[in-house]
């Protein structure tokens, strides 16, 4: 159970890197599309626009512009909020299965009405899209296919009718199919102010059942089992987050694309869950980084003719998650390989202080240790050992003379205590754990860095060790 | 009235393929056999997975104000036994009364608290957001957590020991932490009757101490509470009335009466090969 879930996360993280590359290769094919497509060589890419262009678009100036870049905001928002919670029910990637599922419903509402309404394209997308979810539900009651397998085959057989009735269209030839493969790849430029406006209030109703819902769709995310024995219809809360994942991934066709639409549902979730460790924060940041994203995109696409919209938003959030991933606070990777060397630091302290004390323990209080003599204690690298030494007599532990070393008062009290935990674990893994006393000494030495405060004082009372500083039992002297 | 004397059970199974054939007949003759003063009645309670039969013909009644121990071997059908009752899975026969009612009349009074391992930890959520799932019963659809709640939660957080914890997110907290979590959750509802699927699974001394003192004290206060546990040791001490369970109820009372070597020998010794074997035929014959 618990193997099953950690995996579907993975599933979910996994398609991150994969929905940015796939963005990538859009905005590629993209460009190599219009040197095809064109056949001039003064007109054969991507035209870069002016620093005033930039800047009209940037403040919203024009009025189609304006339109195209708030409805683009809002759906981002509505994604990031809705997605966090598909993200965490572990349905994400249903949401693929549901966006590639709505092409066949686009071609055929085109095939029955004969002309491009935007209406009756979004209703038959809607409905093959619903028609895909449920056959993945389907598929998978049946034994021996896999949530994985369900939706790859739903995905691509769906998908697949999809282009074949698209090329049908083409054959027909009518003269009003033009456009109709925007909704692949999406195209926020065709979208007319009333396109924008829909857009904009279906987000509105995304988000606000979110709000209203917010109880019920973090129960059932978090313990279904629970919400079902609490008396709560957790199908139909299920029903209607599906349907808010519907509403939003076909609202977004237009302007995203189907094949790039899910990136906004996981995307903003995925990268918002590095920044803080609450529901309500992650949502917020979640649709924080969608509506940045949803910005940004349309915003580039509408002043850089022929950059396809979804791909430039799917790739804002993809450099969101990066960002998150890299350098948040704590989950992050910088944050992360920080901890470790500060660790990697206080060990390598430790063992300096611990070998001091074992001298001391021989030899007798204030002795003076040979650099050389303390060196040959572990195996340091020349320039670690001497980092070791600098930073010690830098803290005030160690007092340092030509080439030999002394304990400070200070120093002496910590070494002492490193001591003990070494010689506490050592005798608990002896007792306990029934482990041969030659081999207890490395084990200890990867333990008694992280021990806590109240787990040496339980070490103490289960050990009924008195002694300050217990003796070492590996009976060899001075403990070496 | 079977299920008002659990502990006359104990030998009615001795053939339970026989048994099974006489209850179906015998259904309509003792419908309803409930104890109403028993905060869980289970009447003749048959439970299939993918119609593979893993509870057959279960006839209890928890005597009230007592801890119970629910104990048997691996697959025996612990868990599957409470979700059954409180309507979780679906049963292929038989009744479940809570306090003489079905589950869904009774559902405040009845507390649960599922295997920790049931859920994701990683959730975004702190101590006190889990426990306060348990307010969300008495909170009204679309409505958000009230003051009141909150507070409720904290109280609970602290008869299990964890109020310093309160802010914590869960993935941060130990295994034993985790459950006085699932516990509080509970705690918060005040409900008369509490399921508990293995509460003691993989949680350190001080939690298992913690929680048998819990127990006894919601015992103490006159709340039943049933237990799935797995440590055939601690039973004697830790329960009043005990649970013993193979696929069907071996024996069940007291446990100074029924805790004992034949007992434990039918329940855990030889497996069941010939209800095994039926199951799977039902089991086979269903798909056709």
């Amino acid at each position: 159970m618990m193997q099953d879930r950690a995996g579907h996360r993975r599933d979910a993280t996994l398609s991150v890197p994969i929905v940015i590359l796939v963005g990538i290769a859009v905005v590629m094919l993209n460009s190599t599309d219009a040197v095809a497509q064109t056949r001039s060589i003064t007109d054969n890419s991507i035209t870069w626009p002016t620093w005033e262009k930039f800047w009209r678009a940037l403040t919203l100036r024009d009025h189609t512009t304006r339109v195209v870049v708030i409805g683009t905001t809002l759906l981002g928002m509505a994604a990031g909020v809705i997605g966090t919670f598909a993200y965490l029910r572990k349905r994400a990637m249903l949401g693929d299965a549901l966006s590639h599922a709505t092409l066949p419903g686009i071609a055929l509402a085109f095939l029955i009405i004969g002309e491009k309404q935007l209406g009756w394209l979004t209703v038959g997308a809607a409905v093959t899209g619903v028609v895909g979810v449920l056959a993945v539900m389907g598929l998978r009651r049946i034994p021996r296919v896999k949530e994985d397998a369900a939706i790859g085959i739903v995905l691509s057989v769906f998908f697949g009718v999809g282009m074949v009735l698209l090329s049908l269209i083409q054959e027909l030839n009518t003269g009003k199919e033009a456009g109709l493969g925007s909704f692949i790849y999406g195209k926020a430029a065709a979208m007319l102010t009333s396109d924008a406006q829909t857009i904009g209030v279906l987000a509105g109703v995304v988000v606000l059942c979110c709000v209203l819902l917010f109880k019920e769709f973090r129960l059932v995310c978090f313990d279904q089992a629970y919400a079902s024995a609490q008396g709560w219809p957790v199908a139909l809360i299920d029903l209607l987050m599906m349907s808010l994942v519907v509403l939003t991934t076909v609202v977004g066709l237009q302007a995203v694309g189907l094949i790039l639409v899910v990136a906004l549902l996981i995307v903003p979730a995925a990268a918002a869950r590095f920044w803080t460790d609450a529901l309500l924060p992650m949502t917020l940041v979640a649709a924080a980084f969608g509506a940045i994203s949803g910005w940004f995109g349309s915003t580039v696409s509408a002043f850089v003719s022929r950059m396809p919209t979804g791909a430039v938003i799917v790739l804002s959030a993809g450099v969101l998650f990066l960002i998150s991933m890299i350098a948040s606070p704590h989950r992050g990777v910088l944050a992360t390989i920080l901890r470790r060397w500060q660790l990697a630091r206080r060990i390598a302290d430790q063992h300096l202080l611990r070998a001091m004390a074992e001298f001391e323990e021989s030899r007798g209080l204030a002795t003076t240790v040979d650099e050389s003599e303390l060196w040959s204690m572990r195996s340091w690298t020349a320039s670690g050992f001497s980092q070791v030494l600098a930073r010690a007599a830098r803290t005030g532990w160690i007092a340092r003379n030509k080439h030999s070393v002394q304990l400070t008062e200070t120093g002496r009290a910590s070494a002492r205590r490193v001591l003990t935990n070494h010689r506490l674990w050592e005798l608990y893994l002896i007792r306990y754990a029934d482990i041969a006393p030659s081999h207890v000494d490395r084990d200890a030495d990867e333990i008694e860095h992280v021990l806590s405060e109240e787990l040496v004082t339980e070490l103490r009372q289960a050990l009924k060790e008195k002694a300050d500083v217990p003796p070492s039992p590996h009976n060899l002297g001075a403990g070496i | 009235m079977r299920s008002s004397a659990p502990s006359a059970d104990t030998n009615k199974h001795a053939d339970p393929f026989a048994t099974m054939i006489l209850t179906r007949r015998d259904v309509s003759a003792i419908a309803e056999d409930h104890d109403a003063a028993s905060p869980l009645s289970i009447h003749d309670m048959t439970v299939a997975y993918h119609r593979k039969p893993v509870l057959w013909d279960i006839d209890y009644a928890a005597p009230a104000g007592k801890l119970v121990g629910i104990v048997g071997p691996n697959g025996a059908g612990k868990s599957t036994l409470l979700k059954a009752c409180l309507d979780l899975i679906p049963r292929a026969s038989g009744s479940v009364r809570f306090h003489g009612e079905p589950y869904r009349v009774r559902r405040r009074e009845v507390g649960y608290v599922p295997q920790r391992e049931s859920v994701d930890w990683d959730f975004p959520a702190r101590a006190l957001d889990v426990v306060a799932m348990g307010c969300y019963g008495r909170i009204p659809w679309c409505w958000p957590v009230r003051r009141k709640d909150r507070e409720a939660a904290r109280d609970a957080l602290s008869r299990v020991g964890m109020a310093d914890y309160a802010t914590r997110q869960i993935s941060k907290l130990s295994g034993g932490q985790q459950q006085r979590v699932f516990l509080a959750r509970a705690l918060v509802q005040d409900a008369r009757t509490y399921l508990m699927d293995e509460p003691f699974a993989g949680v350190d001394a001080a939690t298992e101490a913690a929680i048998v003192t819990l127990l006894r004290t919601l015992r103490d206060n006159g709340k039943t509470v049933l237990v799935v546990h797995h440590d055939l040791q601690t039973v004697p001490e830790y329960f009043d009335h005990v649970v013993l369970l193979n696929m069907r109820i071996v024996a069940a009372g007291p446990t100074a009466e029924i805790f004992n070597e034949s007992n434990l020998q039918k329940t855990y010794g030889g497996r069941l090969t010939l209800l095994d074997k039926a199951a799977h035929v039902v089991a086979r014959e269903g798909r056709r």
